[in-house]
């Protein structure tokens, strides 16, 4: 570990709690809809959105037209996507001639982006065309995002209301997002990036002569303007197919900077907007801490077992298999630990190539559902259903019917929350066992043995959390994984905003309970640690036996040198 | 009650294990579904057994039969004692013959056949047939076969002890009861249902506890069921075959050892204890939704008086106003208690009697006649009519502001004097009441308060555990505060009126609060309905009785803070064993993984494999690991059974504190404690031969 590395970690944990805060108050102010800076430059398109969809801004809905509303957004997406992508061959700006994408990659990927999953089953240089890489990628990572931060709206309001059915408009929600929050940072991310060397043209790909005379074809494309939402709405579908290895996406150790810190900003600020949206700060940095420890801890653990040397390999250090020398060794594992921690998924190096239990960390922050910051919205959606069943159980070791923010958590709250916990969890286990049994699952893999079961964990972790980063290795392009997959993500996305959607509307009809001294507090070191220990240990007990016959049997094998 | 059912532990214990076997019914165990899997984790291993027979299967198939008795075992200990109850208050419906009385007019006939509204006569050495109310006459009652208390109550007409119970004996004087409850729905009966009825249907977080347990029983399910695809896998990628145990009797003892079996065995015991020790403390919930409701209650109601202060306040002093000789006070006084048969009116009786020498006066000496209190006036008192010798007059005795609005409305004037003695004395936590003779004012008589002892810590507890009091007094608020302060409640009102309860219980609703209150009165009866907790005295009128969602058989207001308790003691041992029966799960992962995989990717034949490193416990051989992890799962529902009828153990130290603790014994040591079982089980087993 060299003093460069460590600086580099402080700084960039230093910015993120000292910048998170800030951008979580600017993104309160928006969503309350007070005046901010960005108003008077913004208010109009704002209100042109309204008025171009018939939306009346002020008409509220309650939770079962706010989940229609996601819902027939999220499928008019998917159905429209797929539909540019069977069609891209006809259409304009495609200047490589990039023929019609099959059906089932074409609904595997329209699910991806639309679910902000954004698994990636093919190589965007050689699949897609620049319209639909511009129109459908770029324009999906903004809604998705959007929509992920409107359910986590509509959970804040459902918390902070009292005896009211309404959590907000999702339109409004959704427009207020993408206009004043992920429109502005992606164009100062993008300039940036593109200040760097991403390339952002529309010309056709390079043709350049190698020194050996050979011919050599260099793909180019619009490329700064989609990296930067697919970092900062934690998207993660890369425009090249080595997503943030490839050095026209990523070119520079500051642009990687930038590309990290990127992605776990907006979702780490989001905590705050929430407590300030709930009235209860301090609750928020509890949250935050949690998600801090399991970051730093995931991160530390796999650079700790990165920086071993291998005697399957020699003992060479540093392990530089699957990583960008630009990089080095710390910045790809506190990207791969930082992307699969949140539900962005871009990467900039192989996890694939990792030691098993530098590998298996990324796996486990998947299978703890990117709860780690997580996806923008969708991580702090999913990190607030385990402190609902912390508070259950709490409130029931306290002697007291388990209260959150006030409100009662009853037996309707204590069914949707373990169901947004459990389906992904079931999803991973059952998709896994079944492609792992069958001969068409069998068929994409890499490798054999316990690293083969890894990657088909890791697949179905990724869909699952709507992740959306590979462990590589898995050939994925195929009916069965397409599909089983593309289930998966949907299965996993809508699940949990359905269940979410559901705590919101029962909390908003119940009344605040004023909190007593009998009240479990949840704004303290108890309650950070319980709520820590609890994702743990449920984590833990779920996956355990699989990650035993994965990473932790490789671990072993490897150690006495034995490698598949 | 207590006093009556004895019952003996052997024989609890004989009918418990009868009772077990009897719950394996499907139509029992399909109630619990925890247990529910188990008992199907059972029936297949024994048509495993019947397809493959061998020591180590039967053992397993044994253990899992025996976690669903011992599970069974748990719940028909709970429902034991309930239930000896409810035999032992049946015994007691046996007919009776009634006196009714009609018209003046006596006939006999059965218990069964009075209706509401009949009139019955019951003397000395009768059993009361029927519930009612008492419209005529005072007897002293032995209810014990109902409450357990062998000291005589009194029961009279009129005021707030006037109901009387079925199946309780008169033992003096003789009494005319109105029947108040139709036959088959007495008192009594109430009682049986509630004891028989209450463990019947779950409460909310029970409910919302359950929902919890399944998902977690169907998660470990589908842990274990995927495990033998990605065993198989790997046993393909090693070029090994059968290394990996995953015979059906294996994955069943991991299932049933993953799934939360320890809470799920106990929840329904937890649930029946609950009410049972509230039962025990002579209180009767008509549902456990009601105890529950205990558990969660922010506000006590509380009336001052028998509550928070002794008994009742006692006239000490007749402070006269100036220019009124103490003989006239005293007289005025005298007349305007004399037939105030309220503890009040007779302490001040009393006082002049001993102080001033007046005795033995009657009411009718000066034709006077009686004006009650209401609690619209807050005065009673005595009309003369006109005499000859001058006007009527009218003697009044009441709280400061109502004889003060009666005095100054007929023209009279309210000395300061008297305006100071009366803040003097409720500034020092006594009662004042005013005396006038219509427009004059004679003076003041000191009531005091005395403050039960220990209240004041009960209080502090209550504060600690998040529960406000607020007393409810009639007082003026100068008195109420004095009190109040002295008794460390956090609140009061002061001029109650009935009505002023029941306003306070719906704002305090209003605000999201759960409000308990207790009471006795027919007034109180809409109060103890709309509180979330009504707690109603036994001694307490038909219709209070109805009104609440509980009965303090004891008649003791006191009891409200225990019933809290119980309520969180509840709660709490549901979350304690549901946190330890998860944290148990680590080690038996630590157990039975390294059993079922340790031989996966051995070098040769003999050898271990890595995964044998998770055999942190060095148990002896895969099989006996697996069966020391069964075996401590069944024995720990057995070893717990004392701690769910007991409950977990309630201090008042705040729910940040309570945490900790309970996080530390129930978390911490639940991670603990299987590895020291497992280890110590494996060990046996080794040395009695049971497993290779």
């Amino acid at each position: 570990m060299k003093t460069n590395d460590i600086v580099q970690v402080l700084v960039f944990f230093i910015l993120l709690i000292g910048l998170a805060p800030l951008l979580g108050r600017y993104m309160a102010r928006v969503f309350t809809g007070e005046s901010t800076l960005l108003s008077k430059l913004l208010a109009p398109l704002e209100k042109a959105v309204y008025r171009s969809g018939g939306i009346q801004p002020n008409e509220e809905m309650s939770w079962k037209q706010y989940f229609l509303a996601v819902l027939i957004f999220n499928l008019v997406g998917i159905a429209s996507f797929w539909g540019i992508m069977m069609t891209q061959a006809w259409l304009p700006l495609n200047p490589m001639k990039m023929g019609n994408v099959p059906w089932d990659l074409a609904l595997n990927t329209a699910i991806s982006f639309i679910t902000n999953t954004n698994w990636q089953a093919y190589s965007g240089e050689n699949t897609l065309s620049y319209f639909t890489q511009m129109a459908g990628l770029t324009v999906h990572n903004f809604l998705s995002a959007a929509t992920g931060i409107a359910v986590l709206l509509a959970l804040a309001r459902g918390m902070r209301r009292a005896t009211v059915q309404k959590l907000g408009n999702f339109w409004v929600d959704v427009t207020r997002s993408t206009i004043y929050v992920l429109l502005p940072l992606a164009l100062c991310m993008a300039v940036v990036l593109a200040g760097q060397g991403v390339t952002q043209t529309l010309s056709a790909y390079a043709e350049a002569q190698t020194l050996e005379g050979a011919k050599q074809v260099i793909p180019l494309g619009p490329t700064a303007s989609q990296v930067a939402i697919k970092q900062l709405g934690t998207n993660g579908g890369g425009f090249f197919g080595q997503n943030s290895a490839h050095p026209f996406e990523n070119p520079t150790p500051l642009t990687n900077f930038i590309e990290v810190f990127g992605l776990l900003i907006v979702a780490a600020s989001l905590v705050f907007t929430f407590g300030l949206m709930i009235g209860d700060r301090r609750h928020a940095w509890c949250i935050f801490s949690v998600m801090l420890i399991l970051l730093a801890g995931s991160f530390a653990v796999a650079w700790w077992a990165e920086s071993q040397p291998n005697p399957v390999t020699a003992n060479v250090l540093p392990q530089l298999e699957g990583k960008e020398m630009r990089f080095g060794v710390m910045n790809s594992v506190l990207f791969a630990t930082a992307t699969t921690g949140t539900s962005c998924g871009a990467v900039n190096s192989m996890h694939d190539s990792f030691m098993p239990i530098a590998g298996m960390m990324p796996l486990w922050n998947l299978m703890l559902g990117c709860i780690v910051f997580g996806g923008v919205g969708a991580g702090l959606y999913g990190m607030l259903m385990h402190v609902l069943i912390v508070v259950f159980i709490a409130g029931l070791m306290v002697g007291r019917t388990p209260e959150y923010l006030g409100k009662k958590i009853q037996a309707w709250e204590a069914a949707w929350a373990i169901v947004a916990i459990l389906l992904p969890n079931i999803l991973i286990l059952v998709g896994s066992a079944i492609a792992v049994s069958v001969p068409a699952g069998l068929a994409g893999l890499g490798n054999s043995g316990p690293h083969g079961l890894s990657e088909i964990l890791y697949g179905y972790s990724s869909c699952a959390a709507n992740n959306g980063s590979a462990f590589a290795g898995l050939s994925a392009n195929s009916v069965f994984f397409n599909l089983s997959l593309g289930a998966a993500m949907f299965i996993g996305r809508f699940g949990c905003i359905f269940a979410v959607l559901a705590i919101a509307g029962s909390l908003a009809v119940k009344k605040t309970v004023p909190a007593s001294p009998g009240t479990f507090p949840t704004d303290g070191l108890t309650f950070t640690l319980v709520l820590l220990g609890i994702i743990l240990i449920v984590g833990a007990l779920t996956f355990f036996p699989a990650l035993c016959l994965g990473p932790i049997v490789e671990h072993g094998l490897m150690v006495s040198g034995r490698a598949f | 009650m207590s006093a009556k059912v004895e019952i003996q532990y052997s024989e609890l214990v004989r009918q418990a294990i009868i009772d077990a076997c009897r719950k394996l019914h499907p139509r029992e165990e399909i109630k619990n579904p925890v247990m529910f899997v188990v008992w199907i984790g059972s029936i297949l291993s024994t048509m495993f057994l019947v397809h493959q027979f061998s020591g180590f299967n039967l053992q397993i198939c044994l253990w899992l039969w025996f976690t669903c008795l011992f599970a069974n075992f748990a719940e028909a200990m709970a429902e034991g004692r309930g239930k000896a109850h409810a035999d032992a208050l049946r015994k007691m419906r046996t007919a009776t013959m009634a006196r009714r009385f009609n018209q003046g007019k006596e006939s006999a006939v059965t218990a069964t056949e009075l209706k509401i509204d009949d009139l019955f006569i019951c003397d000395a050495g009768d059993i009361i047939p029927a519930d009612g109310e008492v419209v005529d006459g005072i007897a002293t009652v032995d209810e014990s076969a109902i409450t357990g208390e062998s000291a005589p109550v009194i029961r009279e007409s009129g005021g707030d002890r006037s109901a009387v119970t079925g199946g309780t004996r008169v033992i003096s004087d003789r009494i005319v009861v109105r029947v108040t409850s139709e036959p088959g729905h007495s008192f009594l009966d109430r009682m049986i249902s509630m004891i028989e009825g209450a463990r019947r249907q779950k409460t909310p977080n029970e409910i919302a506890l359950n929902i919890v347990l399944v998902s977690l029983t169907v998660l470990f399910i589908l842990v274990v069921l995927t495990l033998p695809a990605f065993a198989a896998f790997n046993e393909r990628a090693a070029g090994q075959t059968g290394v990996v145990l995953t015979s059906l009797p294996v994955l069943l003892a991991l299932i049933v050892c993953l799934i939360p079996t320890t809470i799920g065995g106990l929840l329904s015991a937890i649930g029946i204890a609950g009410i049972d020790r509230l039962m025990r403390r002579n209180v009767l919930a008509t549902s456990g939704r009601a105890v529950e409701a205990a558990g969660d209650v922010d506000v006590l109601l509380l009336d001052k008086t028998g509550t928070i202060t002794l008994g009742n306040r006692m006239a000490t002093e007749l402070i006269a106003a100036p220019g009124v000789r103490p003989e006239e006070l005293a007289d005025a006084a005298h007349f305007a208690s004399l037939a105030d048969e309220t503890p009040e009116g007779r302490s001040v009786a009393v006082l002049v009697k001993e102080k001033y020498g007046m005795r033995g006066r009657e009411v009718a000496e000066g034709h006077g006649h009686f004006v009650a209190f209401t609690a619209q006036t807050r005065m009673s008192g005595m009309d003369f009519p006109a005499l000859s010798s001058g006007a009527p007059r009218r003697i009044r005795k009441g709280a400061a502001d109502a004889v003060r609005q009666f005095v100054e409305a007929q023209g009279g004037l309210y000395p300061k004097a008297v305006e100071d003695t009366v803040s003097d004395i409720s500034r020092a936590g006594g009662t004042p009441l005013v005396v006038a003779d219509d427009s004059r004012v004679l003076g003041v008589i000191r009531l005091k308060d005395i403050v039960k002892g220990g209240i004041r810590e009960r209080f502090a507890q209550l504060r600690k555990m998040g529960v406000r009091t607020i007393m409810i007094t009639g007082d003026n608020p100068l008195t109420a505060a004095a009190i109040a302060a002295e008794a460390g409640v956090d609140d009061f009102i002061a001029h109650a009126k009935p009505e002023d309860k029941l306003q306070r219980i719906r704002q305090e609703q209003a605000d999201g609060r759960l409000i308990a209150m207790i009471g006795d009165g027919t007034n109180d009866a809409p109060a103890l309905a709309q509180a979330d907790v009504g707690v109603a005295m036994n001694t307490g009128t038909q219709a209070a009785r109805e009104a609440g969602n509980m009965v303090d058989l004891d008649s003791n207001p006191t009891k409200l803070i225990e019933v809290v308790e119980i309520g969180k003691q509840l709660l709490m041992t549901r979350g304690s064993l549901t946190t330890f029966s998860i944290a148990n799960d680590v080690a038996k992962y630590f157990a039975i993984l390294p059993a079922m995989f340790g031989l996966l990717y051995a070098v040769h034949p003999g050898a271990h494999g890595p995964l044998e490193k998770l055999n942190v416990m060095h148990l002896h051989s895969p099989e006996s690991a697996i069966l020391s992890a069964i075996v401590f799962n069944a024995l720990i529902i057995v070893a717990l059974i004392p701690l769910a009828l007991r409950g977990v153990k309630y201090e008042a130290i705040g729910a940040a504190a309570v945490l900790r603790k309970n996080m530390v014994i129930y978390g911490l040591g639940g991670i603990i404690v299987p590895f020291i079982g497992i280890k110590l089980l494996d060990m046996f087993l080794v040395a009695v031969h049971l497993v290779r």
